[in-house]
C-alpha cells in the first residue's frame, strides 16, 4: 500500500492547550480523579461476609434447574432441543414413553454435567416448554466430580428450592405457560 | 551512674536502634498501604482479612505484613546458576545499607527535653549524627549509592531483562541527580546551612517555607525525588510490563525483600526530605512555635507534626501512582534535561539574586530598610511565584517535550526496501 493511497485516513494529533502544555494543571486533574476514586463506592465485596447483590434474579445464569408442572410432574418431553443447542456438550437425557396422556416422552434420566457447563443459557433458549432454566445460585460448590453432576431428581429439587423465590418466567417472559 | 561519655554512647546507640526499627517496621507497613491505597483508588477493598492468627480477629489487614514477612523469611534461598555470585549477593545489601544509613542525618522531630534522673544534662536532639555538619551532603551522596545497588544487581543478574533495568536506571538516577541538587542548592543557599535541622530551624524562626518561597524549586525537587526514588511516573527500571521485574527479576525470596525494602525506604527518605526542606519540617504555625527549648509536649508536637506531614506526602507518592502513566524513555530523558535542568537553574539564580539582595553588606541592606523584615519575606514570595510562573510559560511556550512521532506521510515505500537493501539481507520468503 502506497502512503497516497486514498484508503488511509491520516489523523492528526490533537495539540496540547496552554494548561497542558504547561503540565501541572493535568497533574491536578489526574490527581482529582484519583482522589475520587478513593473515596467512592467500592464495587468489589467481601464475599463469604457479604453476598453480592444481584440485579433481577430471573435473567441471572447460575445452577439450572428442571421445572414442574402444575401436577407436579417434570415439565420435560425428553425433545433433545437444549442437549443439542448445548455448546459444551453438559446435558444427557436418555427419553422413554411418557406414563402420561398429554405427552408422548419423558426423560427418564436427565444429567447435567455443572463442571462442563459455561452457563450460556442457551439451554433455556432452546427449551421449546420452559422446562429448563437457569437459577441464581452462584455459590455452586462440590468435593468430586461426581458430585458435581445433577441428575433429574438433584435438578428438580433445585427448583422446588428456588420457585417461590424465582417464579418460572414462562408468564413475564412470554414463555409457553 | 554512668560517666558522660557513655552516656552519650548509650543514647546514639538508642537512638540507632529506634530508627532502624522504625523504618524498617514502617516501610513494611507502608507496603500494606500502597496495596490498599491501590485497591481504594480502584474501587477494590484491597489486603483486609490478615488479623491475629487462630482467630477471627482482623484488624484491617494489619497482620499482612508479618504474614508476608514470615513467608519471605522461609523462602528458599535460590541462586540461579548464570548469575555473578559474589556482585548478586553484595547488590542488595548495598543498596538496603546505603537506604539505612541516609536516616543519620535526618532528623525526626526537634529536641527532647533533658532527661536528669539518667544523667542527661541536655536536651536531646532527635538525630543520630548530631554532629554532622554536612547532613544534606550526606543525605545526597547514600541516596546515590542506591544506583550502584541497582547496576550491581542488574549486571551481576546475567540477565536482559535486569541488564535493561539496570541501565535505565543508571542513566535515570544520574540524569536526575542534577535537578535534585538544584532543587537542594536554592534551599541551603537561601538558609546558609546544610544540617537539616538547621534548615527547618531556618524556616520556624522565618515562618515562611521554602515551598512558599522557592515554588519553582519545590516542584523541581518533588519531581526529581519522585525519579530518584523510582516512583511511578518514573518506574522504568522495573516496569512489569516489558522488563518483567527490572533489575530484580532474577532475585527471589529475602534478597527480593532487600530490593523491594529498600526501594520503599527510598520514599520514605525523600518524602522526609521534601518535607525538611520544603515544607517547614516539624514547624506548623501557631502550633509548634520555634524556639530551641521546648517542654515534652512541645517535642512530641513538633514530632507528630513532622510524621503527618511525611506520612501526607507518601500518600501523595501512593495517589501519584496512580494517577498518571508511564513515561516513555525519550520523554523522561526530556523531562530531566530539557524542562528540569532549566527550570532548576533559573530557580537557584533566582534565589541566589534575591539572598544577595538581602544580605546585610549589599548597599546597606537595602530591601530590609526599605521594606522592614515582613516586607523582604513578602517580597522573595512574590518573586518566587513570578519566577515560578514564567518558568512554567516558558516550558509551555518551547514545547521541549513533544517530539515529532507523527506517521510520516512522504514515506516512500521504495525508498524505505533501497535502505534495507544491505549485502548479506535474507531474501523475503
Amino acid at each position: 500500500m502506497q502512503s497516497n493511497d486514498t484508503r488511509i485516513k491520516w489523523v492528526e494529533e490533537p495539540q496540547l492547550g496552554w494548561a497542558g502544555r504547561m503540565y501541572l494543571p493535568l497533574v491536578f486533574g489526574g490527581l482529582t480523579t484519583t482522589a475520587r476514586h478513593l473515596v467512592s463506592e467500592k464495587v468489589t465485596v467481601s464475599y463469604p461476609d457479604e453476598e453480592p447483590k444481584l440485579g433481577n434474579k430471573l435473567i441471572y445464569r447460575g445452577v439450572h434447574r428442571l421445572n414442574r408442572d402444575e401436577q407436579g410432574r417434570v415439565k420435560c418431553v425428553a425433545c433433545f432441543l437444549c442437549a443439542t443447542a448445548c455448546p459444551a456438550h453438559c446435558i444427557d437425557i436418555l427419553a422413554a414413553e411418557s406414563p402420561w396422556e398429554d405427552r408422548e416422552k419423558y426423560p427418564q434420566s436427565f444429567t447435567i454435567d455443572e463442571l462442563r457447563c459455561i452457563y450460556c443459557g442457551m439451554c433455556e433458549e432452546a427449551c421449546p416448554v420452559d422446562a429448563i432454566e437457569l437459577t441464581s445460585l452462584y455459590n455452586l460448590t462440590g468435593r468430586s466430580r461426581e458430585e458435581m453432576i445433577f441428575d433429574k431428581e438433584k435438578l428438580l429439587s433445585v427448583y422446588d428450592a428456588t420457585k417461590d423465590s424465582e417464579p418460572m418466567q414462562s408468564k413475564s417472559l412470554g414463555g409457553t405457560l | 551512674m554512668m560517666s558522660v561519655e557513655t552516656t552519650a554512647l548509650v543514647l546514639v546507640l538508642v537512638k540507632i536502634a529506634l530508627m532502624l526499627g522504625g523504618i524498617m517496621t514502617a516501610a513494611a507497613y507502608f507496603v500494606l498501604l500502597e496495596r490498599r491505597v491501590a485497591a481504594w483508588v480502584q474501587d477494590r477493598h484491597g489486603p483486609n482479612r490478615v488479623g491475629i492468627p487462630l482467630t477471627k480477629i482482623r484488624l484491617m489487614g494489619l497482620g499482612q505484613p508479618l504474614a508476608d514477612g514470615l513467608k519471605m523469611i522461609f523462602k528458599e534461598e535460590y541462586i540461579p546458576a548464570q548469575v555473578d555470585r559474589p556482585l548478586y549477593i553484595i547488590a542488595p545489601i548495598v543498596i538496603m545499607t546505603a537506604a539505612l544509613a541516609a536516616f543519620a542525618a535526618i532528623p525526626l522531630g526537634s529536641v527532647v527535653p533533658e532527661i536528669t534522673q539518667l544523667g542527661i544534662k541536655e536536651p536531646i536532639p532527635l538525630l543520630v549524627a548530631t554532629q554532622l555538619d554536612v547532613g544534606m551532603l550526606y543525605v545526597f551522596a547514600l541516596s546515590s549509592i542506591a544506583v550502584y545497588g541497582v547496576i550491581l544487581g542488574g549486571w551481576s543478574s546475567n540477565s536482559k531483562y535486569s541488564f535493561l533495568g539496570g541501565l535505565r536506571s543508571s542513566a535515570q538516577m544520574i540524569a536526575y541527580e542534577l535537578p535534585l541538587g538544584l532543587g537542594i542548592l536554592g534551599v541551603v543557599l537561601a538558609c546558609h546551612s546544610l544540617r537539616l535541622d538547621a534548615i527547618i530551624q531556618h524556616q520556624a524562626d522565618s515562618g515562611v517555607w521554602f515551598v512558599l518561597a522557592q515554588p519553582l524549586g519545590f516542584v523541581v525537587f518533588l519531581v526529581a525525588a519522585f525519579a530518584e526514588a523510582g516512583r511511578l511516573p518514573f518506574d522504568l527500571t522495573e516496569c512489569e510490563q516489558e522488563l518483567v521485574g527490572g533489575y530484580h527479576t532474577e532475585y527471589g525470596g529475602m534478597k527480593l525483600v532487600l530490593f523491594l525494602t529498600a526501594e520503599f525506604i527510598h520514599m520514605i527518605t525523600a518524602s522526609f526530605l521534601i518535607v525538611i526542606l520544603y515544607l517547614g519540617g516539624w514547624h506548623l504555625w501557631g502550633v509548634t512555635g520555634s524556639g530551641v527549648d521546648v517542654g515534652w509536649v512541645g517535642a512530641l508536637l513538633r514530632m507528630a507534626v513532622l510524621m503527618a506531614k511525611t506520612f501526607g506526602l507518601i500518600f501523595f507518592f501512593m495517589l501519584i501512582r496512580w494517577s498518571w502513566p508511564r513515561f516513555r524513555f525519550d520523554q523522561l530523558m526530556s523531562l530531566a534535561w530539557k524542562v528540569m535542568l532549566p527550570l532548576g537553574l533559573l530557580n537557584l539564580v533566582a534565589v541566589a539574586i534575591c539572598t544577595e539582595l538581602a544580605h546585610p553588606s549589599v548597599a546597606g541592606n537595602w530591601l530590609d530598610s526599605r521594606l522592614g523584615g515582613g516586607g523582604t519575606a513578602l517580597f522573595f514570595c512574590v518573586a518566587g511565584w513570578g519566577v515560578a510562573f514564567l518558568g512554567l510559560c516558558a516550558v509551555a511556550l518551547t514545547q521541549p517535550m513533544i517530539g515529532d512521532n507523527r506517521p510520516r506521510r512522504n514515506l516512500d515505500l521504495q525508498h524505505v526496501d533501497q535502505q534495507l537493501d544491505f549485502e548479506g539481507r535474507p531474501s523475503a520468503g
